[in-house]
């Protein structure tokens, strides 16, 4: 006993060393299943609320650049509005509700937090579950995609941004349609690689990729990014091509969250067809 | 003691905020980050018990971790550096031992000691965090690469930190 007490003293910061990197560990783990810890990340009630504050500051310092892309999605919007059409024969237009289900709902947001430089990026927002708010939403820009809400705290949300290493976003070649699958490495935040297209297809330099609209998360036709190139290795069947975003992430001030009317609908009915199979 | 007490909680709470909102917003060719937050644990005093060290390395990595989102990257790496230092000090001790009431820095200790302690201590916490963050082995040289130059970044960083404490002994 007395020989125990003496081994345990003489190595203990081996032990306390050893217990605290176990305890560190286990919660590392933990936190990838980003579910199970809410209360300890960025979205939490003190750390959002000093980024909010920071932010509010930050803010001063970019409202031009703000402002010259509100004013520019502004005209966009401007422009499909009923008023910019001109009637035709002089009859007022009608919508007819019953032919348009609204599909999308969108909450602006804006960004309280936002990295670029790591493997595995995250966006904090000032919205959250008040504002309705759910985990698995989209979030655009007025210029592409941003990313995937993770996780939803009462006042604050984050997003698994883009320039995250395990976010793969269904995206197709607006040109000839073919799907592929865009995932981001380390490294620039500018650009990224495009997997999945066949050598079979016609490419070139300045394609635009935009969303498919199959992963339910985006709504369908959002820009991605432009072709920057591409080149096809000997004996392979897929192209290797490397897509620049549209999006400059490192200046993210309003974003916009998306929401699915019809994401369960439809989840409901594929996950069924798969279990009668 | 109180003293103490109160200039090393009035510095962990001014390194946290830093890093948490100024330095994490720093990147030189897109990921290169500086982590100055662990000169805390650099410059605690000599005659801190390990299990203090220890345990203050846990604590301030839990509190960039929380900035950061990523619970236990930082506090693995911070206890990791905190158990090196106690084995670095051994190593390190001059022949009639440290001086009674001092702590690591450029003005007690001469340029080449302060440079071998924190350089050692900041490379052994960076590849820690740049490997658990990858958390695999395959992208070896480019993980090592950027903890690399991170650390050099680091310790440059802990060197303007050292200098504006540094007070030339007067030579008549």
């Amino acid at each position: 006993m007395k020989n125990l007490i003496e081994f345990l003293s003489k190595n203990s910061v081996i032990f306390i060393f050893l217990f605290l990197e176990v305890i560190a560990f286990t919660l590392l783990i933990r936190n990838n299943n980003y579910q199970n810890s809410k209360a300890l990340n960025s979205s939490n009630f003190l750390v959002g609320n000093l980024y909010a504050t920071v932010n509010n500051i930050n803010d001063y310092f970019n409202l031009k650049e703000v402002n010259a892309e509100l004013a520019e999605q502004n005209a966009k919007l401007q422009s499909t509005s009923i008023k910019s059409f001109t009637k035709i024969f002089g009859t007022t237009v009608e919508i007819n509700d019953t032919t348009y289900s609204q599909k999308y709902v969108f909450t602006s947001a804006k960004v309280i937090n936002n990295s670029t430089n790591k493997r595995e990026n995250y966006i904090t927002l000032d919205k959250g579950k008040i504002n309705g708010i759910k985990a698995g939403m989209g979030v655009i820009s007025a210029n592409g995609i941003i990313g995937t809400v993770k996780n939803v705290s009462e006042n604050f949300s984050s997003v698994m941004s883009i320039l995250h290493e395990k976010n793969s976003v269904s995206v197709k070649i607006k040109k000839s349609g073919y799907i592929g699958a865009l995932i981001w490495e380390l490294g620039d935040y500018q650009t990224a690689k495009l997997n999945d297209i066949p050598n079979h297809v016609q490419l070139q330099k300045g394609d635009t990729i935009i969303t498919s609209g199959y992963s339910l998360i985006y709504p369908e036709g959002i820009l991605v990014g432009w072709v920057s190139d591409f080149d096809l290795p000997e004996g392979n069947n897929f192209y290797n091509i490397n897509i620049q975003f549209s999006v400059d992430y490192k200046k993210l001030s309003h974003v916009y969250i998306v929401k699915s009317w019809t994401k369960e609908e439809q989840q409901q009915l594929e996950q069924a067809t798969l279990e009668n199979d | 003691m109180i003293r103490y007490i109160i200039k090393y909680g009035v510095s962990f709470i001014l390194l946290v905020l830093f890093q948490g909102l100024i330095l994490n917003e720093i990147e030189l060719g897109g990921y290169i980050n500086p982590f100055l937050y662990v000169i805390f644990i650099i410059a605690l005093p000599f005659d801190t018990p390990d299990w203090l060290v220890l345990s203050l390395g846990f604590l301030i990595g839990l509190f960039i971790d929380i900035f950061t989102s990523t619970i236990g990257m930082h506090i693995s790496a911070t206890v990791f550096m905190a158990f090196i230092r106690v084995f670095i000090l051994k190593l390190l001790r001059p022949r009639d031992g440290y001086e009674f009431n001092t702590h690591p820095s450029l003005q007690h200790m001469g340029i080449i000691w302060y440079l071998n302690y924190s350089a050692i201590l900041i490379l052994a916490h960076h590849l820690f965090l740049f490997f658990v963050e990858s958390f695999k082995f395959s992208q070896f040289f480019a993980t090592s690469g950027r903890a690399i130059l991170s650390s050099i970044f680091t310790l440059a960083l802990v060197f303007i930190v050292q200098l504006f404490n540094y007070k030339p002994a007067n030579r008549l």
